[in-house]
Formats: structure tokens, sequence, C-alpha cells
């Protein structure tokens, strides 16, 4: 019998050696070590050994069986790690082809504005819009710029009755939002508005601004100048200089323009800034005793400050743009750079 | 307006440089467009007198002349024949240059040495409208007083730097010279000159008697009127210092009356006009408003309708020029007039701009008028022109003069509330320093029962309340000085609405989808409507028409995004794009009533279009159910519909909960035709995007996992093509009740075995219940009574 278990260990020690793969290896250790395998039925023979060979023989066929269970287990990994390198061999693959992505793109103008609104959502101010046909009340009277005043003349109008016109400016909203809430108001205006231009580079009929209105106890303009000034650094760079010249606008008094040194030539002089090393970029002021009264707010107990700009003009600036036809062409090589 | 800087030096004495008082003046308010150096070619120019002129002995055309030049006698050869001996000339020397930069040199011409050249005026660059006629096609002969020797331009004032101001329309008193040079003297704290002096003696009488009588009847447009009466006019061109002046501020030198008059007006800021006084007819003046069929034919030769809103100069015959416009032809100072009555009036602003405007006719007189002139001006800005016309020698001032002036303008008092102002501005500016900047800007102050009063002289018409003279206070003392801070008291909160919020995760989803955002014009052609087929009468049509478009492509506000849409995919297409998914966000303008009598109702809509060879209608379906996916809206339909713009096949109605929120499909082939487009398709969606947003899940509520498993079962059906998946799902759902817990269609199929007209259609069927686990028993009944149901319901079978 022990030679009988020494000759089955040495074909199944061949037998794993010639295995080929997993299954095969499998299909050998059922027939040797398996419950109806040939080392069991070697084993049931036992029965006919005497009591002193039982013991010896009986080491020795769970020495073989412990020796072969350890070699079926090192030929399983040896021949899996062969299958799975064959695999990762195979399914190489060519990871230079490009990807066919294809994303869209936010108009630049709703970027500049975005970002815009992000800066000063951050300094508390909420987004409020109004509508873009508007009362001549709203557009001018009540910003104290009277039928017949020359203001008017700042601002060319599309007309649809006597009385009712598209907005030149978003500063309608100003005299919307004070009726409608008590202050503190805090609020900033996108919009679009239109004058009666020609189209040309710089000029175009429809066009988009953002207001801004602050109004409440103790507003000063040294707030308003401080609050431009955190605006214009926060979005054009710290390195930006900025100056305040006198101006006029019928709704705020004192009125200023802001200009910021030349994005193109950081103040030298260029033909982007005329040679002047400035660039006009918004108008501001305190909000007018009358148009503070026209909205019902007593000047001796409020003030506020307000301001606006043109969001064509700053993103002409910060993305180096020429031509403000680009703007309403939409031509899709001009809105994928963005 | 234009500033010579010599004339603004009469004013102020200003003695820095033309950049710099342009950048001072700037920052303190009045706004430089620009600074102009003018003469600056012309040197080694004198004046000579010609001592003798005799013909060329080569040339026909030429003549030779002997010109003393003060040091030197030339001989110099021209062209020009309007020369004698005696007159005084402009040389232009050997190695001289004239405007433009041209240099004279020494040359022979047939023969003889001309050495220098004689100049016209245009030569010396300036205008020669004003001059006689044989001075514009020849040479410019100086009065016989002009110093032989003298550099030209120490005679005319050839050279100067000319700054240009952009004034704001509150300032009408800062479009003149001595507006700018009070403005200078505030500025830099330097003095104001007189130049001149006027001694007029105040007046109120309406006539010259004998002479003329002014009739104001309408008081409420024509605050003052003044009348003066020159006698012994001689007409002739005015000197050459003044013609150059006007020049220089952009005006045409014409004759020295009507010269004297518009240098009047640049110098203070107050337009006068000169009639002759014989062609009035009664000897009289009368202000008033126009009557209904009066015409005038003006001085630049237009015949003008006049309103009964017009306000007019009249004599007893009929009107005789259009108050502060322009004059009329029939009363016009020419070269044979020899009395001239000047006007000096003050007129309403507001009514002025209005008739300007209305006839086109916007002249540096109405300009001024329309933003507010002092009434006290008038009388010294005539007496002012009187002086000229005696310094000119341009006729003889009668002393008398009428003045109709009822309501005298006097300085207003405006309390001066220091603390009020440092609390608007957010500055501790002293009194005392407040005090000062107004005595720069001319305005006294007076203390009066421990109160301090602000003297607003009458020129100031822009100041009338506290921020007003804040302002000023501000701008002298330096908007860069006032100190920067931010309002930390007032505290709000900076947040996005519910619907912000929405509309940019809208704008992000579709560019993650890549769809490109586009702005187009909010106003488009009416014939849009035409090329979108929208039918006659069709609400789409009802849009709101400008007054004044800037063209008809331009002229009504738009009902639907879909022109600016397909303008812009076609704009594309145009340029070899060939995968174009494009949105827009934008308002459509609907009108309750027209022609409108309130604002109209203005909706967001959200426009999308898809055009590109491997894609269709699914593709943009599926960008739509994304978009709803995020918004987490769930009960939207999408049902066959029709819509005239639209392929009838290919259009389905979104709704959300029964509520319609627009269409999408396939645009039509005849609109593709009309918008000349061939061989392609273009898929679109407009969709109300504030219904979109209204619909949207604003709350997230949790729903418990499910404890219980779930069963599937497919089920394939055959049907036939015009019956919609939707429907049958929608039965499924309504079929199977709660225990059904979804609904999947994950194959269609057409061919071998099935039909032609027909297709077949699988479903996968979730079950599941809330509350135990559903036997299969349970479930296979469900499934095969939901399964004949549908059959039944759509006239389908089983697929085998």
């Amino acid at each position: 019998m022990k030679e009988e278990l020494l000759a089955l260990k040495e074909e199944a020690l061949r037998c794993v050696e010639k295995s080929e793969d997993i299954k095969e290896l499998n299909d050998f250790r059922v027939k040797f070590l398996g419950k109806k395998g040939r080392l069991t039925a070697i084993l049931r023979g036992m029965a006919s050994l005497s009591p002193e060979e039982r013991p010896v023989i009986g080491k020795l066929a769970n020495e073989i069986k412990e020796e072969l269970e350890q070699k079926f287990s090192e030929k399983a990994s040896e021949l899996k790690e062969i299958a799975k390198n064959a695999r990762l061999q195979q399914e190489k693959i060519d990871v230079t082809i490009p990807s066919k992505i294809f994303v869209g793109h936010k108009h630049p103008l709703t970027l500049v504005l975005d970002e815009i609104k992000h800066i000063f959502l951050g300094l508390g101010y909420e987004v409020v819009e109004g509508p873009e046909v508007e009362l001549d009340y709203y557009n001018f009277e009540a910003l104290n710029i009277p039928k017949d005043h020359p203001a008017r003349d700042m601002q060319d109008t599309f007309y649809i009755t006597e009385e009712i016109l598209l907005r030149t400016h978003t500063s309608p909203v100003q005299i919307r939002t004070m009726e409608r809430r008590k202050p503190p108001i805090k609020v900033i205006v996108p919009g679009r508005v239109y004058r009666t231009d020609e189209v040309d580079a710089t000029h175009s009929p429809v066009f988009h601004q953002v207001e801004g209105l602050v109004v409440g106890k103790g507003v000063t303009m040294a707030d308003l100048k401080g609050t431009l000034i955190t605006f214009v650094k926060t979005f054009y760079g710290q390195e930006r200089r900025v100056r305040f010249r006198p101006s006029y606008f019928p709704f705020t008094e004192p009125s200023a323009e802001m200009d910021i040194s030349c994005v193109a030539c950081d103040g030298k002089g260029c033909r982007v800034c005329s040679y002047t090393g400035w660039l006009e970029i918004l108008g501001c002021g305190m909000v007018h005793p009358n148009v503070l009264r026209n909205c019902g707010y007593d000047p001796e107990e409020f003030s506020g400050f307000a301001f606006g700009m043109g969001i064509e003009r700053v993103a002409m600036l910060k993305y180096g743009i020429n031509d403000m036809r680009l703007f309403f062409e939409n031509d899709l090589r001009f809105l994928e750079q963005f | 307006m234009r500033v010579p800087m010599k004339w603004l030096r009469e004013f102020v004495d200003y003695k820095g440089s033309a950049e710099e008082f342009a950048e001072k003046l700037t920052m303190s308010g009045s706004s430089v467009e620009a600074v102009e150096y003018v003469g600056r070619d012309i040197k080694n120019v004198v004046i000579g007198e010609v001592l003798e002129v005799k013909k060329h002995p080569q040339a026909e055309k030429l003549l030779v002349t002997r010109v003393n030049t003060g040091n030197r006698v030339l001989t110099i050869i021209t062209g020009a024949q309007n020369i004698k001996e005696g007159d005084k000339v402009v040389v232009a020397l050997p190695g001289a240059t004239i405007e433009g930069g041209k240099e004279i040199k020494v040359q022979n011409l047939r023969g003889i040495e001309s050495e220098g050249m004689l100049c016209s005026a245009r030569e010396l660059g300036l205008d020669d409208h004003g001059l006689p006629e044989d001075m514009k096609n020849g040479l410019l002969v100086l009065p016989k007083d002009a110093p032989v020797g003298k550099d030209i331009k120490e005679y005319i004032d050839l050279e100067d730097a000319v700054v240009e101001f952009e004034l704001t329309p509150n300032r009408g008193d800062c479009f003149s010279i001595i507006g700018i040079a009070r403005e200078a003297s505030a500025t830099f704290d330097i003095p104001l000159k007189a130049p001149f002096s006027i001694t007029a003696e105040r007046r109120q009488i309406n006539e010259i008697p004998g002479k003329v009588r002014v009739t104001v009847e309408a008081p409420d447009l024509c605050r003052r009127y003044i009348a003066r009466i020159i006698e012994d006019v001689k007409i002739e061109p005015s000197p050459l210092w003044m013609q150059r002046r006007l020049q220089l501020c952009g005006i045409r030198p014409i004759n020295n009356i009507v010269d004297i008059t518009n240098y009047v007006m640049l110098e203070l800021g107050q337009p006068l006009h000169a009639f002759d006084y014989d062609k009035l007819a009664g000897s009289s003046i009368i202000v008033r408003r126009g009557k209904k069929g009066e015409k005038l034919i003006t001085l630049d030769g237009k015949e003008r309708e006049i309103t009964e809103d017009t306000l007019v100069i009249a004599d007893e015959k009929g009107p005789v020029a259009l108050a502060g416009v322009m004059g009329g032809e029939n009363s016009e100072v020419t070269e044979s007039t020899r009395t001239v009555l000047l006007e000096s009036a003050n007129f309403l602003g507001s009514n002025i701009r209005r008739t300007a405007k209305r006839l086109g006719a916007r002249t540096d007189a109405s300009m001024r008028y329309e933003k507010g002139i002092d009434p006290n001006l008038a009388e010294i800005a005539a007496e002012r022109a009187c002086e000229l016309v005696e310094k000119l020698g341009a006729g003889r001032v009668v002393k008398e003069y009428a003045d109709v002036y009822p309501e005298p303008v006097l300085p207003k008092k405006l309390e001066l509330r220091v603390e009020k102002i440092n609390e608007l501005l957010g500055t501790d500016i002293s009194k005392e320093c407040m005090v000062d900047i107004l005595r720069r800007l001319g305005m006294g102050t007076e203390d009066e029962g421990g109160r301090t009063f602000v003297v607003v002289p009458t020129y100031r018409l822009d100041i009338a309340q506290l921020a007003d003279i804040a302002e000023e206070i501000a701008r002298i003392y330096g908007y860069d000085n006032l100190p920067s801070t931010l309002p930390g008291h007032i505290t709000t909160l900076g947040l996005l609405n519910e619907g912000q919020k929405l509309e940019d995760e809208i704008k992000a989803t579709l560019t993650d989808l890549g769809f490109s955002e586009i702005y187009t014009y909010s106003f488009i052609s009416p014939s849009a409507f035409d090329r979108l087929k929208a039918p006659m009468g069709h609400e789409v049509r009802r849009a709101v028409k400008l007054m004044n478009p800037l063209g008809e492509d331009h002229s009504v506000m738009r009902t639907t995004l879909l022109e600016g849409i397909l303008q812009v995919v076609k704009f594309n297409l145009n340029q070899k794009q060939e995968r174009i998914r494009i949105f827009e966000v934008g308002k459509v303008f609907l009108p309750k009533a027209l022609p409108l009598t309130e604002l109209p109702n203005e909706r967001k809509v959200l426009g999308l279009a898809l055009c590109d060879e491997k894609q269709d209608f699914y593709h943009l379906k599926e960008a739509v159910e994304v978009l709803f996916s995020k918004l987490k809206i769930k009960n939207y339909r999408f049902e066959p519909d029709l819509h005239f713009a639209l392929h009838p096949g290919r259009t389905a109605r979104i709704s959300v909960d029964g509520q319609v929120l627009g269409h999408m499909g396939e645009i039509h082939p005849d609109v593709m035709e009309n918008y000349d487009i061939q061989d392609e398709r273009i898929y679109v969606a407009e969709l109300d995007l504030e219904l979109l947003i209204d619909r949207a899940a604003k709350e997230i509520k949790y729903q418990p996992l499910p404890k219980f498993p779930a069963a599937e079962r497919d089920v394939a059906l055959v049907v036939k093509e015009d019956v919609a998946a939707g429907s049958i799902m929608e039965a499924m759902e309504e079929l199977g009740g709660e225990l059904l817990e979804k609904v999947e269609l994950f194959d269609i199929y057409r061919g071998e075995q099935i039909p032609k007209g027909c297709k077949s259609l699988a479903f996968s069927l979730t079950y599941r219940a809330k509350d135990r686990t559903l036997t299969d028993e349970e479930i296979n009944e469900m499934h095969a009574k939901i399964v004949q149901e549908v059959i039944n319901r759509f006239e389908g079978r089983l697929r085998e």
C-alpha cells in the first residue's frame, strides 16, 4: 500500500506539473484528492492493514495529501497569475486616442455678469430685475429727468408710445426697488438696455448694464468710493489704480465717474485708453435728494449711493475684445473661447 | 466746447501748460476730450509791405514783387493778382514753413529768383470764409496799419493750444470762455480778470422812443428781452484776430456784425441775434407763440413750419425769427444793412429744445438756451457786443435801449450745513475750508442769526439744494481726497433667490450638455412671422412696435426666440460649423392690448436649437429631460401636437402637471426654405422659463429606502406604428397603481417577424410593495392583467 501511495503521489505531481490552465488543474485535483478521488479509494483499503501498519500508512497518506494540496494550491496561484497577465496583456488599449467631449460655453457677457454678481453677493447685495419696456416716469421723470430736460440727450431713446419706451438704463429699477422696499437696501440690478445707436465696433442699440443701489441711514460718498474700489480691485486685480472724477447724472448729486488705470498698458498710455492711461468704466454718485423724495424717502433721514456700468465694456476690457458686434453675432468660434 | 488758451488767459491769470490745465480741470469736473495745438507748423513768416509790382517778363500769369520785410527787401514771385504797391502782405521767408509743414525755399521761376513766398489765408491755416472774394482766390492782404517785419504768429495769434471740453448739460454756464475761466479760477485758486468793463445803466423800459417797441406776449417763455439799435452800420469782414478765434472755436466768420454776435456768445455764453432793422415792419418786436399756418424761411434757406408751441420773434407782419433757434431770411443782415437791431434775450430752455428738436435745427444758440442761461447775462452781453461794435468801427450804438425784464432774478441763498455735508460725503472738512472753497467758486457766505448762508451767483442755475453745495465742496476739495470706507453698518444678506439660482443652474446644465449660450436682439423684423409661417391673426404676431426703430428689421419686440435662434444657426452654418447646439435665455414681450396702454407682459423664455448631422429629435428631447431631472420636475409629458413652424409629425407639446411650458420639434421644411437653409435639419425647443422654474421642486423630502425586494417582468408588444410608446407607458402606470414602481422602454424593433406598419416595443416593469414581499403569483397576475388591458386598448399583441 505504501508503494501504491507513493506511485499516486508521483503521478499526481506529474499531473500538477503538466496542467496548463486552472480547469485542468481542478480536474486533476478532484481526480486525486476529491471525495471520490483516488487517494480516498486507496485509504479505503486501510481497514485490511494490520494495527501496526495502520498509523504508519495513515501518517504517510496524510503527509502525501498535505503535500499534494500544497502543490495544487501553488500551481493554482501560478496559473491564475499567468492567466491574469495574459488578460492584462490582451486588454491593452491606446490611451492616446482623444475623447469626444463636446461642452457648451456660457456667453462672455453671462460670465462677466456672474463674476460681478459673485463679488457683490459677497458684499451683501441682492440681485433684482425690472422690466425692459418701461414707463417714461420710471426711466426719466422719477430719476429727476423731466420732459424737455437736456439730459435726455445723453440717452437716445426708443419710444413705443409717448409714455412707454425701451429703458435706456437699468436705473428705473432703483425707483421700483425703493418704492417696493424699505431701507436698508443693497441691491445690484443687471439687465438689458436700449439706445438708438447705430451698430459699430463700440455701439449697439441693445446692450447690458449692471446697476448698484445702497440706501440707508448714514450712507456716505466715502462708502461709495470704498465699495467701488473693493469691486475694482477684486475684479481687475489689486494692482489697478482708481480715480474718481466729478461728473453729472441727473439722478445723483454729487456725481462721479470712475476711471481705472488702463488694463492694456497699465497706465502708460496706449490706443485702448486713447493715450490717457485711464479707462472710464462706471458712473456713480449719491442718490439725488429729489429721487429720494420721489420714492417717498426723506433725504434728511436717508441717503444712498448708486453706480452703473456697461457689461459689454467690462467684458471687452477683460477679454481684450475690440468689436462689440461679436457679442450679438454669436459665431460659435467666438463663443467657444469662453 | 473748444477753448483757445490765449483767449482764456484774457479772463484768468493761468500760467501753466495746456496739459496741466486739461488734467486739473478734468479732475475738478470739466472733462477734457482733447488738447489740440494749432499753428505749430508756421515758422519764419512775417508781415511785409509791397514796394513794387511788375509783370514777369517770361510768364504772363506771374507777378514779380519787391517786398520790404523790415530788415531786407526781397524779390518774390507770385501767381496771385490781388495786390498792389503799398499793400501789407504775409511773407514766408526763405527757410520758412507754412501750414502743413511745407518748407519755402529760394526758387528760380522762369529766370528770376523768388526769395520766399507771399501767403494766402489757407497757407496760414486760416478759414477764408469771412474774407472778400479776391482774398479767397488770392493773397491775404492785411490792414494798412499792420507792422512791417512782425512775426505773423504774434500779429494774429496763429499759434495756440485749443482745449476741447466735453461738458455736462447741467453746467450751461460753462459753455463759454468766461465759464471755463471761472472753473479754472476755482480749480487753481487764481483770480479772474475783467478784460472789459461794463457800465450799463439798468433800465426797465420797453421801447426806444421813436425807434423800436418791444412787446413780450409770452412772458412764460421769455424772461427777458433786450433790444439795442446800431446805426450807420458798415458791413465788412471782421478783423483777422476775431475771425481766427471764431474759427478755432468751430464757427465760420461771416461779417463784422454777425461775427461780433458769435464772438460774444462764445465769450460769455449769451446767444445774440442781429436783425436788419429796416426790414422789420412797424419798427416793432413782438415775442409771442406761433400761430397755426405760419411759416418762416430761416437763415439756412429752409422753410419751417411754425406751431402754436413755437416761440417766435415777430414784427407787425409776422415772424422774423424762431426765438433762440435761428433767424429768418426776411430780416437777415446783409452787405446793404445800414441799421441793426441787436437782440439779447432769455428764452425758456425746454421750449427752445422742443422747437430745435422738432425742426432738426440744433444750433449753437439753441444748445445754450436748452441748458439754461442766467437772465442777468443778457444785459452784459448786449453791452459787450456794443463795445465791440464801436471798437471795430462797425457802427454807432444808440445809447438808449429797450429791456423787458419783469421779474429780475436775484442770487439764491442756501444754508451751509457743515455737519450735514460732512455726513453725506463721509468727511470731516472744517467750516473754514468749506467757506474758502466756496470763495474760490465765486460764492460768498453770509452769517445770519448763528447760521451761515451761501450766496449763489445767478449764473449757477444748477445749484438749488444742499447736495449741490456738497458736490461743489467735494469736487474742489478733490474726489480723490475723500476717504474710502465700506458701508459696514448697512448689514444685509447677499443671496440669490430660488429663481435666480435655478436660472444659473439651467444655464450650467445646458452648457454641460454641449449647448452654447447666445444673445440676440430683443427687437426683430415683422417679416420674421412670415418666415416662421405664423398664421395671420396668431397671437405670436401681436408684437409691440417701436415708434422710432433703427430700421424695419429691428422694429418689433420679439414674441418668440425662434427668429433670433434660426438666424444664429444659419449664420454658423455659413461659417461651416457642423455641430451647432445653442440656447438663449431672453425675454419675449406679450402686449395685453395694442397699441400699448400699459406695460406688456415680459416673459423669460428658454430657446434651444440643435443642428448636427449625427443628432436628431431625441437628442434634443434628452437635453430637455435632463433639465427636468435637474430641476426635479417629475410629472412632465411630451405629447404630439402641431406648431406652425414645426414638422407636423415631429412636434411635441411639453407640459408639466397639465401646464403647457412650450413646444419642441423639427423645423418645418417650408420654414427652412424661408430661411434659405438647405440640406439640414434643425431641432428647436422653446419653453417658458418662468413656468419651468415655477414647476421646479424647491424642497427635497427624503423617501425611506425600500425594505422589500422588487421584481421585474418584461413584455414585448407589437403595435401599429402610430401608437405612441408614451401612451402605452402611461396606461401601464395607471393600471399598475402603487405596486408598479417603474416602467422602462428598453427596445424598439422593426423588421423580420414584425408586420409592415407595426413595431415591437419591449418594456420592463418593476413591481414592489412598500409593506411586504410580493409573491410570484400576485406579480404574475397583475402583470398579465396589465398586459392584457394594454393589448386591448392599443390593439396590439404579444410578440412571440
